[in-house]
């Protein structure tokens, strides 16, 4: 800063553009990638809103796009494929309103608990309402296609295997980075074996567990026959096939758990291990209170990935059902390639949309309300 | 903006010209051709197959695309409609050439038709001359192969049971429920009364209308099955299609257990290795059953048209009544049997857009499969999925007695065949604006949901009327109309 004041002003005029460039250095390298970004990805987004709003036609010549305001969303949400996307709703018994009060209260308290806590800001409160709004109409959602006797629509099919589906990978995965960090024999040979799944191509993952659950000639026939179950076909009913594309899923994806909390596992302090053992803690306490502060950041890090991407399933369901029987296996992503498919492109941009909505306030609760809570033990 | 006219009507007068000229070596030395159909074996595996023969022949190198049904419609489209134009020809449906017309996507073929003698256009039977490849008067497919619904029974089973081959859909449940759970084929296990592909989302969505057919029109093929030509009213919500849907659904019941997810090429499988009494399929089964590198059924299968009803629809009132003269002219022994053209035949369309050099010699493929030479022989090769569609192929028993079939045989599955192509009441598959949405989309979709028991009949009727009342209203009720109309008034 010195050597700057000194310099003559006829120098500092002859840097002009050194003085710039050096000045404006930060932007001009992130520009590039700010392009790239709003070329690939916010252009896009800006296209398909459109789209959403819109009626895809065939022109002489090509196609033409007419405005059809908000009717894509209505025809979702309360139209003519209501039911195809939020399902076939049941009328609600005592148990299905006794659930619904308690769920409205718990979130009435838990936004009431913000309001006194005095930390209360406007940003806060509206991501609040937005994240309860969409938590008690997922539990409504639930209760009307669910536990009433409905029929899920492509929405709670996607939930299910979002949050049952992650879960399960999660205990999984956390148990075998366990294991695996256990001081065992062939340890490596069990860590690349556990790894193998995650580094095959998604449908083909879809197609190897196809002919597995082919009760008919797959590999397990020979255990139906001889535990004389039967015909049996999981395809014609609609939780076994949600059941074997969650499976299906889980042996794919509960890698990517495994190989995460791994890292995290072995990271552990081991010297805070030490001291436990020594202080006399079970493996139970030592977990609680040592192992899973360690790793809780990581733990809630990779949980968030998994949920991004877990609502975008896709190719197991289309491969191993084409979303039947009828529509139980359909996910919003798969019901949004099979209008696409059907020159609904409009209907699927706006499908894409509500994903985004949902996948976000989802992921964005959950960082806030979980990430945000895990670090704290940091 | 005229001389540009004068020189566009001359570049096509001489690209005209040259469909007259024989093939030669050499003749498209350089020249690639991509097609696009869909993944087999069938369909496919006679492309494929042809395909080195016709680049030694003339020097053009054909490459064949293969994309799973469901996206072919779509793959297609959107390659053609966004200009991309890797796609050089299609082999696809003939109901969705309408869409693709719409467009400007598809190559006239008319005037090259005419001059092509290899190509034995007058032997193409007529309803795939006329109807399948023809648009608004216009050629812009080639036909390769020939389809209908029929129902395939196993002969030494029914025999043995002391039961005729179904007449009727009633006949054809009693039949399947008698023999349900029967060992068919000497392996212990039991085996299955019908075997139907009900797979949504894959090529099973016509088989409802097979059904429904006999139940529905009566009145010859100009009366229209999926809409009252009089005011494009769909004929979906009576107790006509209400009594196919019951028919339908229970064939399932006697069917394998995961039927509902079986695509065709699955109950084809499980009917040439003698797991079923009865069947419902397109002609491949025929070829299938006689090879015997697959079949334990060779020489134990007949093949029948499509069963009909005693009793059909009262358009007016939606209720169904009891078949008399005049309510069904068409009768036999007082059942009235509507055969479904259901899909129509494989057909090779040209993409418009491709360079002149590249739909020369695009054209030139297609008709060399389509040729005599190659499709007589094609269409007795089960693993083809071509079916017969020229007049020479119903005459000709050589190619079939050559095949492996029996005289017996080969007369009964051709007659099949024969009986639903010569039927005047013949049903026409659809051909409005954006049929695919219709068809593949609401239908199959309302359909599998009533399979799958997550909604009734009723249900199931509802949501199939209300989703082709609005696909009317959306696209324009009244050009759906003259479109439907006009596509019913072709004369076979």
């Amino acid at each position: 800063m010195a050597i700057a004041t000194t310099l003559p002003v006829a120098a500092r005029a002859g840097n002009g553009f050194g003085d710039w460039a050096e000045r404006h250095s930060g932007r001009i390298m992130v520009l590039p990638a700010v392009l790239i970004v709003l070329a690939f990805a916010v252009f896009p987004l800006i296209i398909s809103a459109y789209l959403s709003v819109s009626r895809f036609a065939l022109a002489p010549g090509g196609y033409k796009l007419s405005f059809i305001g908000a009717f894509n969303f209505r025809r979702l949400l309360v139209g003519q494929q209501q039911y195809h996307f939020l399902g076939t709703f049941s009328a609600f018994g005592p148990l299905e309103w006794g659930v619904a009060v308690l769920a409205a209260a718990a979130l009435l308290y838990w936004l009431y608990s913000y309001l006194i806590s005095g930390k209360l800001r406007p940003m806060g409160l509206v991501g609040r309402l937005i994240s309860a709004g969409l938590g008690f109409g997922v539990v409504l959602l639930t209760l009307a296609t669910i536990v009433a006797g409905g029929f899920p629509g492509s929405l709670m099919t996607t939930l299910v295997y979002v949050f049952v589906g992650v879960s399960i990978q999660f205990s999984i995965g956390l148990a075998l980075a366990l294991l695996c960090a256990q001081p065992i024999r062939a340890r490596n040979w069990f860590r690349v074996i556990f790894f193998i799944p995650l580094m095959v191509t998604p449908v083909g993952i879809a197609y190897t567990f196809r002919m597995l659950a082919d009760m008919e000639k797959g590999p397990l026939a020979p255990l139906r026959f001889a535990l004389h179950l039967g015909e049996f076909a999981w395809a014609t009913d609609p939780w076994s096939a949600r059941l074997v594309v969650l499976l299906g899923d889980t042996w794919q994806w509960t890698p990517f758990m495994f190989i995460v909390l791994l890292a995290a596992v072995e990271a552990r302090p081991h010297e805070q291990i030490e001291a436990a053992k020594i202080d006399g803690a079970g493996p139970f306490q030592i977990f609680r209170h040592v192992t899973w502060p360690a790793i809780a950041p990581v733990a809630a890090t990779v949980v968030l990935i998994r949920l991004i991407e877990a609502f975008k399933i896709v190719d197991l369901p289309n491969v191993l059902t084409n979303g039947g029987p009828g529509l139980a296996t359909e996910s919003m992503t798969l019901h949004a390639f099979i209008a696409w498919r059907t020159q609904d492109l409009g209907g699927s941009a706006a499908l894409g949309y509500i994903l985004l909505f949902v996948s976000t306030v989802t992921c964005v609760s959950f960082f806030n309300f979980g990430v945000a809570r895990a670090r704290r033990y940091q | 903006m005229k001389m540009r006219n004068l020189m566009g009507g001359l570049a096509a007068l001489l690209l005209t010209s040259a469909w007259g000229t024989v093939a030669h070596a050499g003749m498209y030395d350089g020249v690639t051709v991509n097609i696009m159909t869909f993944t087999g074996p069938q369909i496919a595996e006679p492309l494929q197959r042809h395909a080195p023969e016709f680049e030694k022949a003339t020097g053009a190198k054909v490459n064949v695309i293969t994309v799973p049904f469901s996206d072919l419609y779509t793959k297609l489209l959107t390659d053609w409609s966004s200009g991309t134009n890797s796609v050089d020809a299609g082999v696809f449906a003939p109901q969705w050439m309408g869409d693709y017309i719409a467009g400007g996507f598809l190559q006239d073929i008319s005037g090259w038709v005419a001059k092509d003698k290899d190509l034995a256009w007058d032997d193409i039977g007529g309803f795939f001359r006329d109807f399948s490849a023809k648009y608004n008067g216009k050629t812009y497919l080639i036909p390769l192969d020939g389809d209908f619904h029929m129902i395939y029974y196993r002969t030494d089973v029914l025999k043995d049971a002391g039961l005729a081959a179904p007449l009727t859909w009633d006949d054809y449940v009693a039949v399947a429920k008698a023999l349900n759970g029967k060992d068919m084929n000497g392996d212990g296990t039991p085996d299955y009364g019908s075997c139907i592909s009900k797979k949504r989302n894959a090529q099973a969505f016509w088989f409802i209308t097979s059904v429904a057919g006999g139940y529905i029109q009566s009145m010859g093929t100009g009366q229209g099955f999926f809409f009252d030509p009089r005011d494009m009213k769909p004929l979906v919500n009576n107790e006509a299609f209400a009594k196919a849907l019951a028919v339908y659904n229970e064939t399932t019941k006697y069917g394998p257990p995961n039927e509902i997810n079986l695509d065709v090429g699955d109950t084809r499988g499980l009917f040439v290795s003698g797991r079923c009494a009865l069947a419902m399929d397109w002609g491949d089964i025929g070829p299938l059953a006689v090879d015997p590198a697959s079949s334990k059924v060779v020489d134990k299968v007949g093949a029948a048209v499509l069963p009909g009803s005693k009793e059909v629809l009262n358009r007016d009132t939606g209720k169904l009544e009891a078949c008399t003269a005049a309510t069904c002219p068409y009768a036999i022994d007082g059942v009235n049997h509507a055969p479904f053209a259901s899909f129509g035949g494989w057909s090779g369309g040209i993409n418009a857009n491709s360079p002149d050099k590249v739909k020369e010699a695009a054209y030139a493929f297609l008709s060399y499969v389509s040729a005599p030479a190659q499709s007589n022989v094609d269409v007795t090769i089960g693993k083809t999925g071509f079916n017969p569609y020229r007049t020479s192929q119903f005459k000709d028993l050589g190619p079939w007695l050559k095949s492996g079939m029996s005289e017996a045989a080969a007369k009964n599955y051709l007659g099949a065949i024969q009986d639903s192509l010569n039927s005047p009441n013949m049903i026409l598959d659809l051909r409005i604006t954006q049929n695919q949405k219709y068809q593949q989309v609401v239908e199959d979709e309302a359909v599998s949901r009533f399979l799958a028991g997550e909604i009734d009949a009723a249900a199931a009727m509802k949501a199939i009327e209300d989703g082709w009342n609005e696909l009317n209203d959306q696209i324009g009720k009244d050009d759906q109309l003259a479109v439907y109309r006009a596509s019913l008034g072709v004369q076979k």
